[in-house]
């Protein structure tokens, strides 16, 4: 499964929405209706899934569908 | 100047329905809620059962994503809270929900929650610890939620006194509106700590029974075999509401609160006052608050734990506060069917008491076979439900660190 992929599934489960509206341009709190402490849960999330660690301030970028994908990609050297 | 208080609205969660009516029909017929534990291995542990909810199903009633941020107690109270609201008939455009109360209670909050995240601490380390574990866990969110879902912004808060909780915040409900600080309130608890950590704390306590080879036998309130109580969980909401507001938009009321009583034992962490004294100030401050006599009493809803600690200082309580008149109260323990609900206690057990008053019946104690005597000498409804005149009766809780609670229920007559 592409990185792409395995991110929407997590943020699909995550947040209860359809895959749909999981497109890159995607914002979690303004457009997937997340709240704070649910995009905290979505980084822990993805640290699991790519077996990553997530520093905070690199996390604090991490705030669209999009921006998930490409920092994953860059840390997994993709 | 004190404002009169009505019961408009209950909801209940339990082992023994989640409607009111089917909730305390099986109260009459003496059914029982416990049975063997199925939620844990319960190998290594002395106690194997519980009135434990079984084939519970969150997305029955929440969203998958919903149903992962709110523990199972919170889930309860949620469920137990719209049942409530429904029952109650309030049209809640039409009020002012700044005059909304909101005040439940757990004893112990979210144990589960608790549990896995420390289960992730120490397997993952601090990192994975979930950042809605603090949110989850802390046993007002059950109040924080209910707000939330229907927008109720009067005083808001909850109470932890143990066994007791859910009479101290019923008790706090009713003052709030009595003095004018809302209009209205869902007020109850909620419980839900049949979990492997919380069951070997109780049992290593010695307070839980062990008769695990008869479930429905094991909660036996003031018989002499009685051996500890029987973990329950659930919850019990009820919708408060001032009387001329509820009698002006033809409200049903169930009946009306009519005075509270709250003491302390300042004796022992966990056990009762011997001689009672605590809970007898507890009732006969009821009694005052509600400006009738001791003997105007007809039902006692006692704490009734099953406990050979318990049962003997609450009947000594009801001995000194009603003298002879103790021999013509018809007394219960509800506990003896769904076992001790711990901050959940107080509102389903006031839920059974309420319909007492309204239908004029009264739900047996079951198991009671051979009475703790020479002491347990009361009527307490031993096996088979009764019909008789309640115009007035007692609801008590009493919870570790010696707090006491009773809650009088007063016959509505529209």
């Amino acid at each position: 499964m592409s990185v792409e992929q395995r991110v929407k599934e997590i943020i699909m489960d995550e947040l209860g929405v359809d895959e749909a509206a999981v497109v890159p341009g995607a914002s979690f709190i303004n457009d997937l209706g997340a709240d704070s402490l649910a995009t905290v849960e979505l980084v822990m999330k993805f640290e699991d899934e790519f077996d990553i660690k997530i520093e905070e301030e690199d996390a604090e970028k991490i705030t669209t569908v999009g921006s998930a994908v490409d920092f994953i990609k860059k840390q997994l050297g993709e | 100047m004190k404002r009169r208080v009505v019961v408009t609205g209950m909801g209940v969660f339990s082992t023994l329905g989640t409607d009111v009516e089917e909730f305390y029909n099986n109260l009459l017929n003496g059914v029982s809620g416990i049975s063997s534990i199925e939620r844990f291995d319960t190998s290594e542990i002395s106690v194997k059962i519980a009135g434990e909810i079984k084939n519970y199903d969150p997305e029955k009633y929440f969203e998958k994503n919903e149903a992962k941020r709110l523990d199972r107690f919170t889930q309860y109270a949620l469920i137990a809270a719209e049942s409530a609201m429904k029952d109650s008939g309030l049209d809640l455009d039409s009020i002012d929900r700044n005059r909304f109360a909101v005040i439940t209670a757990s004893g112990i909050g979210g144990m589960e929650t608790w549990q896995s995240n420390h289960k992730i601490l120490l397997e993952k380390g601090p990192r994975r610890v979930s950042p809605l574990f603090i949110p989850m866990m802390i046993s007002d969110i059950a109040a924080g939620r209910i707000s939330m879902k229907w927008d109720l912004k009067g005083p808001n808060f909850s109470t932890t006194s143990a066994c007791s909780s859910s009479g101290h915040a019923i008790g706090t409900s009713y003052r709030t509106i009595q003095y004018g600080d809302a209009d209205f309130a869902i007020c109850g608890g909620a419980e839900a700590v049949i979990t492997d950590l919380a069951i070997a704390g109780f049992a290593n306590m010695k307070a839980l029974s062990t008769r695990n080879d008869e479930p429905q036998k094991a909660s036996r309130p003031f018989d002499k075999d009685r051996d500890g109580f029987v973990m329950g969980e659930g919850s019990g909401m009820l919708i408060l509401e001032e009387y001329e507001h509820a009698v002006k938009r033809g409200a049903r009321i169930y009946a009306e609160i009519a005075g509270i009583g709250f003491s302390g034992d300042a004796k022992d962490i966990v056990a009762p006052d011997p001689e009672g004294d605590g809970a007898k100030r507890a009732m006969l401050a009821a009694v005052a608050d509600a400006g009738i006599k001791p003997e105007d009493i007809d039902h006692i809803n006692t704490h009734g734990t099953s406990t050979p600690t318990g049962d003997i200082p609450e009947t000594l309580a009801i001995k000194k506060a009603f003298g002879d008149h103790a021999y013509k109260i018809a007394i219960n323990s509800t506990k003896s069917m769904i076992g001790h609900l711990l901050g959940a206690a107080g509102a389903v057990e006031l839920i059974g008491t309420i319909k007492a008053v309204q239908t004029n019946t009264v739900h047996p104690t079951v198991n009671l076979d051979n009475p703790e005597l020479p002491v347990c000498d009361l009527d307490y409804t031993p096996n088979k439900s009764v019909k008789r005149t309640v115009n007035y009766a007692l609801s008590n809780t009493f919870g570790f660190g010696g707090h006491n609670a009773s809650i009088l229920v007063k016959k509505f007559e529209g």
